[in-house]
């Protein structure tokens, strides 16, 4: 069993780093002027889009009810996320080496606070978004918030959007689940 | 002689009739048509048509993009005349585009689209389309679908029997359908005869922005009326038909139709080149524009070119052979394998097929009938090797399929007749209503055509639709020519007189059809890439202003200190980057049209202020919610009296 466990803490290292070449969310939305979708990629360190001018196009549908711009380089989540990431693989890493039941135990539980503490974020920010409207914005309708659901869809307007995990988010998921896993199955002293 | 006149006299009385009884004419095309018909044809909401057709609008100058077998309109692509609906030729991007020897010419008749070729095969890269009037040719980009290059051709009177591509898109081809004195001088027109020429001209087609007249051909001075390069094995040669070889230059509907049999001119582009690389042609002083719009600075040029290099055949031997062909051939079309070449007597009955191997045959063994200024003429029986007895009368132009056979269109009979390559038996026919000119089956002039379908461009539409008054839509039928017998499956109307058409199949099109003009690659000298650059200027009576506009608003939307007399330039940007996302521009009072400005361009407006008052601009094209909202105002002072400039965007 000691074997299995290492395996799987020396798996999580991958579903970790795998964060910098895939999303870890996605917020579609649905009309029918735009028969594709427009699709937002939520990335630990940007934001990016079905193609590259989605997310100019997603501001210019936005200004008119007041939503504030995306400008990923306002976002300050963005530019230490990474190190956060670089940080848990650093210490998977170093489960490798030092083999014990308590610090696996660790590695699964501050995986698992720091990615909800990551979702909380991302509420906030959508709340953000969906509630600071401009005053003056030309569609202003009684008691309508903007803010996309944290996992679902949602009717905003003509706009059905939709916010689900993306691949790098499902990756990370089975990443803390093998840490867990990896507690869980470790050797007992008898 | 006097007799074969006399019974073309009496049939075009009797089409005349037929198209005069109503009923009887609906009768008949409804008949025609299967039950199955409106299935054939029908591309449900949402669904894609199976081909693209080119159709050149004739009068009114410009190219028509239509869905087969729907027969919709896309899009109508300014080519040769101003387009105010899309600021074509007003805007100051596009004015350089319709310069010419003679000035800026708003207007031209153009005629034949043709697409470019790779290896024989529609490529999808560019259409070309020639203009008549005022001697011209254009290259269309099938990537924007605009117009991005014409060249104007010195020495010719009228540019019919163009483009006509070679299969490596190494040449459109140019001949004049008027001969006139070369160089141009004025002298009396009875002295036409034996002074005026003509003049064929091979103009490089595949080196966008570098459309040149690689070399011209000095010819006798006959009309030349239409033309088709030869193919696989008679890749290297170019044929042109010929009528007026009497030279007759009045009264041509009589004198220009006595002689039995006119020429089919052959030439040997190839031997051009090898007499062209011994430098034997003369370097003779001319004057023509060649116009070109380029798509980083998103602006026409057009520039003066002084000499065209010329050969004269008789300086040249084996450039140039005549081949005899019965009254006055129209069309001349070469089938997908290169071996025959059909010509189209349009005053007669039979369409006359010449071997390209007997051609070349004869050449080899001189089977010379005399000559016409010093051109050898062939023998007639040395290079025919077929005559179609179709039945019908006046035949125009012939295209392939896919399977051996050849359509050829008959305008006095109405009619298009199938027969069989090579046997030349006589398959089937089919009414057109009425008076058919050109047909087209898409690839049809190609090595490889597409033959699901024939379209007939109809010359006369009388009862076939709702009536607008005397000015009535010119009318195309497309029939179904993938099982023996052709059946009529649809009327539709077209943009001003197709002379001619191109298809291609969808996908060899659609998947290089461009969304957006990207800003960072936008490189128009009075760009605005950003709101916040967006400025005035002024310099003496010139105001330059630097405009943007996205969804949905201008900046500046407010400008004052303008004054009557200033020449107001408003360089628009749109900042737009997603698809179909253009912004129209129009100020009260300017004396030219609007701008349409497409995702990532900069287009350029003239308003020279003729009032004192606050005047409004707006935008034009529904963009967005907020669209009526999209408009501003110009502050115009009296002269010197206009105060400081000022502009802004919200207080
Ligand atoms: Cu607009």
């Amino acid at each position: 069993m000691k074997h299995l466990s290492k395996v799987l803490m020396l798996l999580t290292i991958p579903l970790t780093l795998q964060l910098f070449f895939f999303p870890l969310w996605q917020i579609t939305l649905e009309a029918p002027q735009y028969p594709e979708g427009i699709t937002m990629f939520i990335w630990i360190n940007k934001i990016t889009g079905t193609t590259e001018y989605t997310l100019q196009n997603i501001n210019i549908l936005n200004h008119y009810i007041g939503m504030k711009y995306i400008e990923p380089d306002s976002i300050p989540e963005l530019k230490y996320f990474p190190w956060v990431v670089i940080g848990i693989a650093f210490l998977e890493v170093l489960g490798l080496f030092w083999y014990n039941r308590w610090y696996y135990l660790f590695i699964g539980a501050l995986v698992f606070a720091l990615s909800c503490l990551g979702v909380y974020d991302f509420y906030l920010w959508e709340y953000d978004y969906g509630h600071n409207l401009d005053p003056n914005a030309p569609i202003k309708i009684e008691g309508m918030v903007y803010q996309p659901p944290l996992i679902g869809s949602k009717m905003l307007l003509n706009f059905n959007a939709i916010s689900l995990p993306a691949t790098g988010g499902y990756l990370f998921l089975l990443g803390n689940i093998f840490g867990f896993l990896s507690f869980v199955l470790f050797p007992k002293k008898k | 002689m006097k007799s074969l006149k006399i019974s073309i006299a009496a049939l075009i009385g009797i089409s005349g009739l037929f198209i005069g009884c109503q009923s009887g004419g609906q009768k008949k095309a409804a008949s025609a048509t299967g039950s199955d018909a409106a299935s054939s044809v029908y591309v449900a909401p949402g669904e894609y048509d199976e081909f693209y057709a080119f159709m050149s609008g004739g009068f009114s100058g410009q190219l028509s993009v239509q869905g087969l077998p729907s027969g919709r309109v896309f899009k109508v692509i300014p080519v040769f005349s101003v387009d105010a609906e899309k600021g074509y030729g007003f805007n100051e991007e596009t004015k350089p585009m319709l310069n010419t020897s003679h000035g800026f010419i708003p207007w031209d008749d153009a005629h034949h689209p043709e697409l470019s070729q790779t290896d024989g095969v529609p490529d999808g890269r560019w259409c070309f389309i020639n203009g008549n009037n005022t001697p011209r040719v254009a290259r269309i980009d099938l990537k924007t679908f605009e117009t991005t290059e014409i060249l104007e051709l010195p020495n010719s009177g009228g540019n019919h029997s163009s483009p006509f591509i070679t299969e490596n898109s190494e040449y459109i081809v140019a001949g004049t359908r008027f001969s006139v004195p070369i160089p141009q001088r004025n002298m009396p027109i009875n002295l036409a005869k034996g002074n005026f020429k003509g003049a064929l001209s091979f103009i490089t087609a595949n080196e966008p922005g570098n459309m040149t007249i690689k070399f011209q051909i000095l010819v006798p001075g006959f009309d030349y009326d239409l033309a088709h390069s030869g193919k696989g094995k008679s890749h290297g040669w170019t044929f042109f038909t010929t009528y007026n070889t009497e030279e007759a230059h009045t009264l041509k509907e009589a004198y220009a139709s006595q002689n039995d049999k006119d020429y089919i001119a052959a030439v040997n582009w190839k031997k051009a080149e090898e007499y062209l690389a011994a430098g034997n042609f003369t370097e003779m002083p001319a004057e023509y524009a060649h116009n070109y719009y380029d798509e980083r600075t998103q602006s026409a040029t057009s520039s003066m070119l002084k000499t065209v290099k010329v050969l004269d055949p008789a300086k040249c031997p084996g450039l140039i052979y005549y081949m005899p062909c019965p009254k006055s051939p129209h069309g001349i079309d070469v089938n997908p394998t290169g071996d025959y070449i059909v010509g189209a007597g349009k005053l007669s009955a039979d369409l006359t097929v010449h071997s390209f191997d007997k051609m070349i045959a004869a050449i080899e063994g001189k089977q010379f009938d005399g000559d016409a200024y010093g051109i050898p003429v062939l023998k007639f029986d040395a290079v025919n090797i077929g005559t179609v007895s179709s039945g019908g009368l006046g035949p125009l132009h012939t295209e392939f399929d896919d399977k051996g056979n050849a359509y050829t269109s008959f305008f006095i009979s109405s009619e298009v007749v199938k027969w069989k390559v090579g046997t030349w038996e006589v398959l089937d026919r089919v009414p057109c209503y009425y008076s058919v000119g050109h047909l087209m089956i898409p690839g049809g002039d190609s090595k490889k055509p597409w033959g699901k379908y024939m379209v007939a461009m109809n010359k006369i539409t009388k009862d076939r639709y709702l009536p607008t008054g005397p000015e009535m839509c010119h009318s195309a039928q497309l029939y179904d020519i993938s099982g023996e017998k052709m059946k009529l499956i649809l009327d539709f109307p077209t943009m001003g007189e197709p002379h001619y058409a191109q298809g291609i199949h969808a996908d060899v099109v659609k998947p290089n059809s461009q969304k957006i003009y990207r800003l960072d690659e936008n490189e128009h000298p009075f760009a605005c890439k950003k709101e916040s650059e967006a400025r005035v200027e002024r310099d003496g009576k010139d105001v330059h202003v630097y405009m943007t506009m996205i969804r949905s608003h201008f900046a500046p939307d407010n400008i004052s200190g303008l004054e009557v007399g200033d020449r107001v330039y408003f360089h628009v940007t749109n900042l737009e980057q997603d698809w179909d996302t253009p912004h129209g521009f129009s100020v009260l009072g300017a004396n030219n049209s609007e701008l349409l400005i497409m995702p990532g361009q900069t287009e350029t407006l003239v308003w020279e202020p003729k009032k004192e008052g606050v005047w409004p601009f707006y935008c034009t094209d529904f963009c967005s919610a907020l669209h009526q909202e999209m408009q501003g105002y110009l502050g115009v002072g009296a002269k010197g009296q206009g105060g400081e400039l000022k502009w802004s965007l919200g207080d």
